[in-house]
């Protein structure tokens, strides 16, 4: 049977303010699981959606699938319990940058450290909504907040730096309003085998609004962001003829056909390699210096934590004398009493 | 010196030593083999928090105390008949605990100097500084005995010294009359992969036993007789491992594979330790990167369909509360076990408490009643945890498991049961519905809803810790939360229907009735039959289940002039019984010395009172 976007809506009414990115995210999944299911085999009952606190997080409520709103921070340890239960479910996480990075920063770590098979979702918006307007651990430094009056005085977190120092082996970055390359990317990341991390850089219009504008306006996103696609240049531009050198160890803006730069010296996208090098500089590109990195940064291979579960499980169960609990009692040291 | 065999009924031996003297082990083959030879026993293992505390040192003393006995055991006894102390320090802080007539070995290797000092002794003569003089002393060279039956051996010199718990071990054999084969075998298999060790610590065990018969300074040994246990196959256990053995039957009565999502803390590790080794029984352990980790991957894995369990001691009940309303509000089976240690905050987590109660009972936002079921000894815990996992799936909520140090550690012969004897488990699963499923919906017994798992088609549903209506929707309608609230209290209240009636221990009537729970029932149990034998009219209702309470408590504590509730906390159950049954009058004798009850101390209050 084929799926289409209206399968995946729940009957339940959207109540994320008007013009919250957080609705085009939820429309380009929709759009994204009719090809999952396509690609993957999956079915719509197969599918778990956990969140933990905040707006984003009530995204389950609009999936027409099975759901779990937890608690503020833990979403990703819910995540890893469902997934190490039964590995053949598609668990997959809507959380934002307070309930994964500051309250669950130590679950979201872990999770990615053991590379669980879940798909995770973060909608970063660099600020506290739900709780109308507190700064986050991704809010920009200096940012004018409730609770910073007078500016932060702390740095914040990228995710994807973050993501790549847990030994992540799936990291995306996206706009809010970049539909077509949010689809992409939630695919990518179901095919993906581990724990995917798509950042999601969502625009709040309410307490953070045009957090992201200085990448994301229309007049200037394709000066100001770069959209990478594994095997290909690493071209951007308005006129598609700025592009990414490494300049020693470093990156490097060049112009094509100045300075006798042509297109075979850019550098090729390759997010498949091991190596984190490249992929760090790429997470770590800020406007004005860089263009702002979005598409799939990483995407590697490794062993998964559900994959060698489920693998010891059969080993030990096949090597073992013990396979009931009466055996069990009975084993080691025993005595009769007559 | 020709020595004078005595028949005993019970006998109680303390071994200790330095935290790095194998004393936990040595304690532990004892009771073993005694257990095999057909004794009742119980152990109480007593270490410091420290692996290695400063080296002879009062505060890195471990001691390990076993009762062994031809008659009925129920507690690791109050005082020893012989205590082994291998240094100064251990003969500091464990001769408190010896009887007046006891049998006293020491190591008088480690009676030097400087031995002396780390022991904080005043004077250069210990002995006299105890005013122990008249007391049975068997000084004993095992240190330097150690080396001379080890002289030809490969060993260095530091594990030669390492088998000096096995010298003091073959000298208690032989005091006890015991046979070595049992720990000749132990020691086969403990060193499998270090063969080089076996015969050394063999021929220490027999040169122990052979130096104890031979220096003719031990005046008497004794012969405990088997007990009369009922017909069958036994086997010693512990508490820890009894509750992870009960939950894996759980999970094999109920066809729900098990779930453990934990993180390391003393007294409860060693469940998580024991569950691990059992994935040929499709045993899930995940540790998890803290305590909070550790409920909610549990919680993740009951709503996926799994027998979720988590196991921890009083802080991480803590660090879980907020978890824990979750999974009661989003109804979902788990067990939460709590093996209780000394508080607050860190307090002194090697030693035994009943402190949390109040926590279990009420640590939670918002109205969020939890079932409370507590175990009440070692082999006991096997039972606890098996229904304690049968009510969580059964009924679609979680329950805490109350366990305690005392007897997570602690050891006694076990009558292994027969899975065929135990009920079955029907949990609430259902795999397709008439129109939409109501995730919320309720039978009318249990008020359990359905358990429907990811993955069937038709299902799917969104649970969380919103306050919802039957059909799951997002509800903040006043009406519809008093309704919830009330609903989900009533279906912890309802397990009364389920559980066993409150046994009374003695007459059904009379002038006082101990009342205790948990881990103190051996305890209790002594004291009570001790003044039934002195012709006091007391009795002893112990409770296993605590929330919701027997319905018949009322009932029994209306037959008693006086009810007395012994806790080693300063008084939580006793006041839950005052809000629960204002009716009678309660007195209490508590403790919080990080200790379990001496019987002694019970029976006095008894008598004071009477």
């Amino acid at each position: 049977m084929a799926y289409t976007a209206q399968d995946f809506k729940s009957n339940q009414e959207v109540r994320w303010c008007p013009g919250c990115g957080d609705h085009a995210v939820l429309a380009s999944l929709q759009r994204a699981l009719p090809e999952v299911c396509e690609a993957l085999g999956y079915t719509k009952e197969n599918f778990v959606f956990v969140s933990g606190i905040g707006c984003s997080s009530r995204l389950p409520y609009y999936m027409n699938t099975f759901g779990f709103h937890s608690i503020h921070g833990r979403a990703t340890a819910i995540s890893t319990g469902v997934k190490v239960a039964n590995p053949t479910l598609t668990v997959w996480q809507a959380t934002g940058d307070g309930d994964a990075l500051a309250i669950g920063g130590n679950h979201f770590i872990h999770a990615i450290r053991r590379n669980i098979d879940i798909n995770i979702i973060l909608f970063n918006n660099q600020i506290y909504g739900l709780t109308k307007g507190q700064y986050s651990p991704t809010s920009k430094l200096g940012a004018i907040t409730k609770t910073s009056p007078y500016g932060t005085v702390e740095h914040p977190f990228n995710p994807g730096a973050l993501v790549l120092g847990s030994r992540g082996t799936f990291f995306a970055r996206s706009l809010d309003s970049e539909m077509k390359l949010n689809q992409e990317i939630f695919v990518a990341a179901a095919k993906h085998d581990g724990t995917s991390v798509c950042e999601m850089l969502v625009n709040c219009v309410i307490f953070n609004d045009g957090a992201h504008s200085a990448i994301s306006d229309r007049e200037h996103r394709a000066d100001r962001t770069i959209i990478l696609r594994h095997g290909e240049p690493m071209i951007f531009g308005k006129d598609k003829n700025k592009g990414l050198v490494l300049d020693g160890q470093k990156l490097k803006v060049v112009t094509i056909g100045e300075n006798g730069i042509n297109e075979k010296d850019i550098l090729v996208h390759n997010a498949t390699t091991n190596e984190t090098g490249v992929h760090n500089m790429l997470v770590e590109m800020k406007y004005p210096d860089f263009p702002v990195a979005l598409g799939i940064i990483r995407d590697v291979k490794d062993m998964t934590y559900d994959d060698n579960v489920r693998d010891q499980l059969i080993e030990v169960k096949e090597k073992s004398k013990i396979h009931s609990v009466d055996e069990l009692l009975h084993s080691g040291a025993t005595w009769e009493v007559k | 010196m020709q020595h004078k065999v005595i028949d005993t009924q019970d006998v109680v031996i303390r071994f200790a030593g330095d935290s790095g003297d194998g004393m936990q082990l040595t304690g532990t083959l004892f009771a073993d083999a005694s257990a095999l030879y057909g004794n009742e026993i119980s152990t109480f293992p007593d270490y410091p928090a420290e692996i290695r505390a400063p080296h002879g040192t009062v505060s890195g003393v471990s001691g390990f105390q076993v009762h062994v006995g031809s008659i009925e055991i129920n507690t690791p006894g109050d005082f020893c008949d012989v205590l082994v102390a291998m240094n100064p320090a251990a003969l500091k802080a464990n001769v408190q605990w010896a009887k007046p007539t006891a049998t006293i070995i020491v190591d008088t290797d480690t009676f030097d100097e400087s031995g002396i000092e780390r022991a904080g002794f005043k004077t250069k003569d210990p002995i006299a500084e105890l005013k122990i003089e008249d007391r049975n002393i068997i000084f004993s060279p095992i240190t330097t005995m150690t080396k001379e039956s080890l002289k030809d051996s490969d060993l260095d010199n530091k594990q030669i010294v390492r088998c000096k718990n096995m010298f003091t071990l073959g000298m208690c054999f032989f005091m006890f009359n015991r046979d070595l084969d049992y720990t000749y075998a132990y020691l086969e298999k403990k060193f499998k992969k270090k063969p080089q060790l076996i015969a050394p610590n063999k021929k220490v065990l027999f040169d122990g036993f052979n130096y104890a018969s031979n220096i003719h300074a031990i005046a008497n040994t004794y012969t405990v007789k088997p007990a009369k246990l009922e017909k069958g196959t036994y086997r010693n256990i512990n508490g820890n491992q009894a509750t992870a053995w009960g939950l894996i039957a759980a999970s094999e009565k109920s066809g729900r594979d098990l779930f453990c999502g934990s993180y390391p803390i003393t007294p409860a590790t060693n469940i998580l330790e024991e569950l691990a080794i059992y994935k040929n029984l499709g045993v899930k352990t995940l540790q998890a990167e803290d305590e909070i980790a550790g409920i909610c991957t549990s919680i993740g894995a009951a709503y996926a369909g799994e027998l979720a369990v988590t196991s921890t001691s009083g802080p991480g009940l803590s660090l879980k509360a907020e978890a824990l309303g979750l999974a009661m509000i989003a109804e979902l089976p788990l067990v939460i076990i709590d093996v209780q240690r000394s508080g607050p905050s860190t307090g002194i987590p090697t030693k035994t408490e009943q402190t949390d109660l109040n926590q279990a009972l009420y640590g939670r936002n918002g109205e969020c009643p939890i079932a409370v079921i507590a175990a009440h000894s070692p082999s006991h815990c096997f039972d606890a945890a098996f229904y304690a996992g049968k009510f969580a799936m059964e009924h679609m909520m979680p329950v805490i498991l109350m366990s305690e140090g005392f007897i997570a550690n602690g050891s006694e012969p076990w009558k292994i049961p027969l899975m065929k004897d135990y009920p079955e488990i029907k949990p609430p699963l259902i795999t397709s519905c008439e129109g939409p499923f109501k995730p919320y919906q309720r039978d009318s017994e249990r008020l359990a809803r359905s358990w429907a798992l990811p993955g069937t088609s038709g299902l799917e549903h969104r649970v969380g810790g919103l306050e919802k209506n039957a059909e799951g929707v997002i509800s903040s309608d006043p009406q519809n939360h008093d309704k919830m609230c009330a609903e989900r209290a009533e279906k912890v209240a309802r397990l009364a229907n389920y559980i066993p009636e409150l046994e009374v221990i003695g007459k059904k009537k009379g002038d006082v009735l101990i009342v205790g729970w948990g881990g103190t029932f051996g305890h209790l149990y002594t004291a009570v039959k001790e003044l039934q034998d002195q012709d006091k009219n007391v009795a002893l209702a112990h409770f296993d289940y605590i929330n919701p309470l027997p319905k018949n408590t009322a009932e029994v504590f209306n037959n008693f002039k006086k009810i007395i509730v012994c806790e080693l906390n300063s008084g939580q159950f006793v006041d839950y019984l005052r809000a629960k049954h204002p009716e009678f009058k309660y007195l209490q004798y508590n403790k919080v010395q990080g200790q379990p009850f001496i019987v002694k101390e019970i029976v006095d209050a008894v008598n004071n009172i009477l």
